[in-house]
């Protein structure tokens, strides 16, 4: 459950879930913490607490990564355990196949999603496969960072949302956190695993910050969070698009609905349990995502909510996403990304004196 | 069993030091340097100067206006007018160039409008100049991709019996991606008219050259892939313009690929987002300022009476004339429709995109109300 500011420079944070694993310490003082800044401490106490995590990828050494998630890591660790690595995708990822099969933690980085498709091989053929294949014999706990989405006013080739790619892949775990706090547990968690994990953080919210006592446990990796409840409606988000959910959720009080918004956080698994309950609850649902809607992640998301709860729709799952052209220029992204306005517009097209 | 022996291209490393026709200090190198190029004529280098030094004046431009605001980004060229300017020079009007994000400069040689090369870094739209016309193909991002499409589009002319060349630059930071390696093969291979220019500025964003290769030089690895490869001093307009033109003639020819590295220095950030004094000295840039490009050949050409005072008056007005053209250009703020979004995606429309931009439409004329 969330409490809800209205604030736009400080995230709402799902408070620590009553299952987490770490404590955290009562009244501890809080300090304000941008998500690139979670991420940083998150890796910071994986390679601490486990000498077998290393961290590699373009420029993730001194400069910190062109996100400054690497940020000192390397000074702190040394060039062992984090390094640059020559600029090749399927190079890093295929190099962290080797080393996680060699008892590594390997965490790479992808220094942008439209920069991982050269690793699209290697992930798809060999990272999600190697466990099924070899009937267990060989896992490969590692993780691979990709910085995805839009809304940064980035030249082309830096504002791909390339997760139904990932999600369409069996074998992959694929994650996406939306906030700090889950930034730090859910890239805990994604080391943690024994099962590789495509862990994406959307650029849009690293300079978020949220009021925020580290180590912080959230809920398990792969749960859906209700973040904020309502009766009305259920917007579906995750990542870049919970605090575009969040602003409609604002607006619709003045329009007189109550919107519940489930930030997913896993994008595969699906939590089908906590979108089925709220759903079940507001009888209506919309997806939001601001990759384009035709074949997207959208599809899967209404697909199986229409599966698992027809009886108890009032109206068709909507889909509020990108167009479905490529991803525009920074001056004309405006127009291309969902926004609130656009949500209550699509929420606007259902009979609601059926419901 | 035929070995086909014959097929294998001679194994001729390049010479270990970089070719170089002039000097530091401007003048005509020793022939042991020189690698048997000969120094262009003396117009042919006063071109080359004349369109540095333009190219130079755009490029601080470039960099001032973004500093303003003007653009969303540029990645700078500056200290590496001598690779762009003198490969780029090296090719006839109807060859093809498959330019990176970093080479903004050569597009200028190529006929292209200041403020059409910028439009992709003003986030107007992600091209701003006709591909067709100015036999340039678009900028790319994703590093290496370009050196497939010169290679292809090279096969594709050879199959038809036309004599165009295609001249691919990549980075130093590239050539570590699976697409250099193929591309390399495939020239090699098809022996396509291709001439692949890797400007090694020695820093892949911040990750230095000793981290991207162990190769003594990148002109080595020609010999693997049975092309010849040159190694040039990238700061020698000299020398890299008659190294490319011999390769382009040799391409033309039907002598079939080359590698070439040119040793130069990114004088500036990687873009204007970038904080290089994260991963290096300062003392490493002021080394290479002292090597620039353009000083050399204006003192080669000074002391070759070859650069009158009027001349030199005249190169700096038009290099003004440039900046001022760009300024203009990038004052005015384009007259953007949010609904050629859809248009431009597929050549037959569909009718989801008309239904998406009709919803759109009525959007933005809500938002008129």
């Amino acid at each position: 459950m969330t409490t809800a500011t209205g604030s736009s420079s400080t995230d709402r944070v799902a408070e620590p879930a009553s299952a987490a694993g770490a404590s955290v310490a009562d009244a501890a003082p809080t300090a304000p913490i941008t998500m690139a800044g979670a991420l940083n401490a998150a890796l910071r106490d994986a390679m601490a607490a486990d000498d077998r995590v290393v961290v590699y990828g373009e420029d993730v050494g001194p400069l910190g990564g062109v996100f400054r998630v690497t940020d000192g890591l390397q000074a702190s660790f040394g060039d062992e355990r984090v390094w640059d690595s020559p600029l090749a995708e399927s190079g890093i990822v295929g190099t962290a196949v080797g080393m996680a099969m060699y008892g590594m933690r390997p965490v790479v980085e992808m220094q942008f999603d439209a920069f991982a498709y050269p690793a699209f091989q290697q992930v798809v053929s060999h990272v999600a496969k190697m466990r099924n294949r070899t009937k267990g014999r060989v896992s490969l706990p590692m993780v691979i960072r990709i910085p995805c989405a839009g809304a940064i006013g980035g030249v082309e080739h830096h504002s791909d949302s390339s997760e139904a790619y990932w999600t369409a892949t069996p074998g992959l775990t694929v994650v996406m956190p939306s906030n700090p706090a889950d930034a730090y547990s859910m890239l805990r968690e994604a080391i943690e695993s024994d099962d590789p994990v495509v862990f994406m953080e959307p650029k849009s919210r690293y300079w978020a910050k949220a009021e925020l006592q580290l180590p912080v446990r959230t809920a398990p990796m792969d749960r859906a969070q209700v973040v904020r409840e309502g009766t009305d409606v259920t917007l579906i988000a995750y990542g870049p698009t919970v605090r575009t959910a969040l602003e409609a959720a604002d607006a619709g009080v003045e329009e007189g609905l109550s919107v519940e918004v489930v930030d997913l956080r896993s994008l595969s698994p699906f939590d089908d349990e906590t979108v089925g309950a709220s759903v079940r609850k507001t009888s209506r649902a919309a997806v939001i995502h601001e990759a384009a809607q035709f074949g997207g992640y959208g599809a899967e998301v209404a697909a199986r909510v229409t599966e698992r709860n027809f009886f108890h729709l009032a109206a068709p799952v909507l889909r509020v996403t990108g167009f479905d052209t490529p991803y525009p220029a920074p001056k004309l992204e405006e127009h291309w990304l969902p926004t609130a306005d656009r949500v209550l517009a699509a929420l606007a097209t259902w009979e609601w004196d059926l419901a | 069993m035929s070995l086909n022996v014959e097929h294998h291209a001679a194994r001729t490393l390049p010479a270990e030091k970089p070719l170089r026709l002039l000097d530091n200090a401007g003048h005509a190198a020793p022939a042991r340097e020189a690698g048997g190029f000969a120094l262009p004529a003396a117009d042919t280098l006063l071109d080359l100067y004349r369109r540095m030094v333009v190219a130079r004046r755009f490029d601080v431009q470039v960099t001032a206006l973004t500093k303003q605001g003007r653009l969303a980004t540029y990645p700078s060229a500056y200290g590496q007018e001598a690779c762009e300017i003198g490969a780029v020079s090296a090719l006839e009007t109807a060859d093809w160039l498959f330019p990176t994000y970093r080479d903004s400069i050569a597009l200028l040689t190529r006929g292209i409008a200041p403020g059409d090369i910028l439009t992709s870094f003003r986030g107007e739209w992600h091209n701003g100049f006709d591909q067709h016309r100015h036999r340039t193909s678009v900028q790319a991002t994703p590093l290496a991709t370009q050196a497939l499409h010169a290679v292809g589009l090279a096969h594709a002319a050879r199959l038809r019996d036309e004599p165009i060349v295609s001249l691919a630059f990549l980075g130093d930071g590239a050539t570590s991606e699976g697409d250099a390696h193929e591309a390399f093969n495939f020239a090699a291979v098809w022996q396509t008219p291709t001439v692949f220019v890797v400007q090694n500025n020695q820093f892949a964003i911040s990750t230095p050259l000793s981290r991207q290769t162990r190769a003594a030089s990148f002109a080595d690895k020609a010999v693997g892939y049975g092309m010849p490869g040159h190694r040039v001093d990238g700061n020698d307009a000299a020398a890299v313009y008659a190294v490319t033109r011999d390769a382009v003639e040799r391409a033309r020819s039907g002598g079939g690929p080359t590698l070439i590295e040119a040793v130069t220095y990114r004088i500036e950030p990687h873009t204007n987002s970038d904080d290089p004094t994260r991963y290096r000295a300062s003392r490493d840039v002021e080394h290479w300022k002292r090597r620039d490009p353009i000083e050399r050949l204006e003192k080669y050409l000074v002391s070759e009476g070859a650069l009158a005072e009027a001349v030199r008056a005249e190169i700096a007005d038009a290099a003004e004339e440039l900046a001022a053209l760009t300024r203009d250009a990038m004052s005015v703020d384009a007259d953007l429709d949010p609904l050629e979004l859809f248009d431009h995606v597929y050549a037959a429309p569909r009718r989801a995109l008309q239904e998406q931009r009709a919803a759109l439409a009525a959007e933005l004329s809500g938002a008129e109300r």
